[in-house]
């Protein structure tokens, strides 16, 4: 028996941590640790609620977007106001949520996946004649690798020429996901921490060419995903087929649902792209009924309260050095089970709820790669369920985009009630994201976050269950314990993101 | 014979928005800041970048050290975030030494001291930010200050901004390399490059010409300043109304949206609450405030 232990994880968003304890080549237990405490809640405390759609933000500068959206839906519902948002504003806010969502799957793909997959090095024999492999290739001559180098080694499968085409792509991917982040800019002012989502509405208001400019850059995102993204995750896969059969974890799938389709009064029976629901690997659908969740704070650096607490209820009370716990993340659990949340859930979700194009999606390409459906919940099924999830996305924006009526109000006006309590569900890049928030006096009395990666890298929970991230490595053999490749790709097909987790 | 520039870029309590902002950066582009020559005959090596680079572990952290004792004297350091300093760093700490976590405070100062300059990118390294907003509860504080009180003496440039706009960051980099670090009276009592936040926001703000005549918006979407609506910008230094961001598609108040003073190193108690009037006792006199 040895343990290896992996600190920090790189490629993700924040500070983690991953010890296993080994047992003849096999994962017998993983642990997975939050280092970095903020006190975000706690700083929330005492002011002006709109203020939180400022600093919600700051949780996360990867996937600020999705605060913004959760804070305003959750401002929206204690203020009372969540049925009376106009269509545009509705639209806006979905149109920036998705084009950030979109350039936040392909930054994963290719700049924190990616290069688990694909040897960069290989560029160094590359004698053709584009003008950035040939960079890259002088880039590799002159010697210093940083930050390519150094790196796990052993286990890079792809035919040189599309190795060489991938790391191509990495490069065009910077510039996409940059162009993705300019069609926030236009609509919401700027990204990170952008500005136009508010409580209310959006601030901007729509003209014919922002439509324009959008709709140009979007094109560029959606040929890039259909033509570019989705075919190199299938040559991923096909390299990688055991990629397939490991890091299932806990089966258990919850999605929050996204992208309110229509604007009718009663928020909770808007149709969205993206379903309510949880699901398992069953693939049978189950209600969404939010009062089941609650956060266990037994192994996570926090005082214990007498039993886990509804966020809504939440408190956050660090307490550094305490028995048994050994991580600043919480552990969320609905109906007291370990769920995983992200794009494998919403595809899980949208098919078990009979979405047509999902079961579509999902079943050809199930189908090409020759794999039976309970693939999909595995390592490869996450990266394949992301691109789906993106493609859906820039698919639907198009569509949106046309549906906005410049001219037409954007926010509607309303007073800050003394007492209110409020919540704002919607699905971040990495999975259900939740904000609740209790004013009193006018003020901010208690703002609790539920994250996606709250979810994924939870420590063990009250009852001992360890999270999904750890469950997803236990089990799994490790060929080259000098380069325990298997835990990190599980775990980066997760997108961790722990700035969030913790916030 | 291609200079190569190293250069340790140090996450602590961030949220890496500053990393992202800099990804966004439009010319140069990252893979031209990463991998070309930034400037002919001058290549930035990215020695350490959580977020970006390829190994994981202990082998990152062997190189970070290696960079740290090997080029001693020679390597940029670069921060993202302010540092935990509450109960011996337990907040925040990054692998282990000798067995026990070793804190991001820790970190900073082994890694400062062997450095050539440091750069706090952002207004958490600069300032504190949004970790050290009250109560505080971390015990955040700016790099300067860590530096400070342990006695470190480094050349240091805040770039601050919540995130900072890539160009000041890319910009001042480049400045270093072409022509070495600033002279002092390139930098304000802030330590900011006065190139980038050597005018208020209100100084160039398309909508001022509305704020001298009195047009006021009441609400968002509405023409007219913001300043009602609780614009900062008359108390925050920083060049976004002419640079612009995302690749000058846009920017805060062309979003019409108030400007919150990520840039001051009164962000956030003191430019909140944000959507409220800024009081008339601010008005162009910033209150300094020291962590």
């Amino acid at each position: 028996m040895s343990t290896i232990v992996i600190d920090p994880i790189t490629r993700i968003e924040g500070h983690l941590k991953i010890e296993t304890v080994v047992e003849d080549g096999v994962v017998k237990d993983a642990h997975s640790t939050g280092s970095l405490f903020r006190g975000l809640e706690l700083i929330l405390r005492g002011r002006d609620p709109r203020d939180a759609q400022v600093i919600t933000q700051r949780i996360c500068g990867v996937c600020p977007q999705p605060h913004a959206v959760a804070c305003a839906r959750n401002l929206d519902s204690a203020f009372g106001i969540a049925g009376k948002i106009p269509d545009n504003a509705r639209i806006i806010r979905n149109l920036i949520q998705g084009a950030h969502i979109v350039q936040d799957h392909v930054l994963h793909f290719y700049h924190l996946a990616a290069l688990d997959y694909v040897d960069i090095a290989g560029v160094a024999d590359y004698a053709g004649g584009d003008a950035v492999l040939t960079s890259v290739r002088e880039f590799i001559e002159r010697g210093q690798l940083g930050p390519f180098m150094p790196r796990y080694e052993g286990d890079y499968r792809l035919p040189a020429h599309v190795s060489q085409q991938a790391c191509a792509h990495y490069i065009d991917a910077l510039e996409i996901r940059r162009i993705g982040s300019e069609m926030v800019g236009i609509l919401s002012g700027k990204i990170p921490h952008s500005v136009g989502v508010v409580p209310g509405g959006v601030t901007c208001a729509p003209t014919i060419d922002m439509v324009t400019s959008f709709l140009w850059k979007l094109k560029r995102l959606q040929q890039f995903v259909n033509d570019v993204y989705i075919p190199d995750v299938f040559a991923v896969a096909a390299a990688y087929p055991d990629y397939f059969e490991i890091g299932a974890g806990c089966r258990n799938y919850l999605s929050y649902g996204a992208y309110d389709l229509e604007g009718q009064a009663d928020v909770v029976q808007r149709n969205m792209l993206f379903k309510p629901g949880v699901t398992s690997q069953d693939m049978v659908l189950a209600p969404l009924d939010v009062s089941r969740i609650a956060e266990n704070v037994k192994h996570s650096w926090y005082e214990d309260p007498p039993a886990p607490l509804h966020p809504s209820q939440g408190e956050t009370r660090p307490q550094f050095a305490k028995q048994d716990a050994y991580s600043w993340v919480k552990a969320p659990r609905y109906d007291g089970l370990v769920y995983e949340v992200g794009p494998l859930a919403r595809v899980a979700v949208n098919y078990a709820s009979g979405d047509q194009t999902v079961r579509t999606l999902v079943d050809s390409a199930l189908k090409r790669l020759n794999l039976p459906s309970s693939a999909l919940f595995s390592v490869m099924g996450r990266h394949l369920a992301r691109a789906i999830s993106a493609k859906l996305l820039a698919d639907a924006l198009e569509g949106w985009l046309f549906e906005l009526k410049p001219g037409e109000p954007t926010y509607v006006e309303y007073e800050i009630p003394e007492e209110a309590t409020g919540f704002g569900l919607t699905e971040a890049s990495r999975g259900a994201l939740g904000h609740w928030v209790e004013i009193r006096g006018k003020k901010i009395y208690n703002y609790q976050c539920v994250v996606p990666t709250t979810w994924n890298a939870s420590p063990r929970d009250d009852a001992g269950n360890p999270g999904p991230i750890e469950q997803a490595i236990t089990g799994t053999r490790i060929k080259d314990r000098d380069n325990p490749f298997e835990i990190v790709r599980i775990v980066r097909s997760f997108d961790p993101c722990l700035a969030c987790a913790i916030h | 014979m291609v200079k190569e520039v190293p250069v340790i870029w140090l996450q602590t309590s961030t949220c890496t928005g500053c990393s992202v902002s800099l990804l966004d950066s439009a010319s140069p582009n990252i893979k031209n800041i990463l991998i070309d020559q930034i400037i002919p005959g001058t290549h930035i090596s990215l020695r350490f970048h959580a977020t970006l680079m390829a190994g994981s572990g202990e082998q990152v952290l062997q190189v970070m050290e290696d960079t740290m004792t090997k080029e001693r004297g020679g390597y940029v350091l670069i921060v993202e975030g302010a540092i935990p300093t509450s109960s011996a760093g337990v907040f925040g700490f990054i692998g282990e030494r000798d067995g026990h976590p070793f804190s991001m405070q820790e970190r900073l100062l082994e890694l400062a001291s062997n450095s050539m300059a440091v750069l706090s990118v952002g207004t958490c390294a600069s300032f504190g930010g949004i970790p050290a907003a009250q109560p505080n509860p971390t015990d955040c504080r700016p790099v300067k200050s860590v530096l400070d009180s342990a006695g470190i003496v480094k050349p240091l440039i805040n770039i601050p901004g919540c995130p900072p706009h890539p160009d000041w960051v890319v910009n001042t980099i480049a400045g270093i390399v072409l022509k070495g670090l600033p002279r002092a009276d390139e930098l304000d009592d802030n330590l900011r490059p006065l190139a980038f936040y050597g005018k208020l926001i209100h100084e160039t703000c398309p909508r001022r010409a509305s704020f001298d005549e009195g047009k006021f918006a009441k609400k968002p979407g509405d023409e007219g300043c913001l300043y009602e609506l609780g614009c900062k910008g008359p108390i925050t230094y920083a060049d976004c109304p002419t640079r612009r961001w995302n690749n000058g598609t846009n920017w805060v108040i062309g979003a019409g949206a108030p400007c919150n003073g990520c840039t001051q190193p009164e962000f956030p108690d003191l430019t909140s609450p944000f959507y409220d009037k800024l009081p008339e006792t601010l008005f162009r006199t910033p209150v300094l405030i020291q962590r």
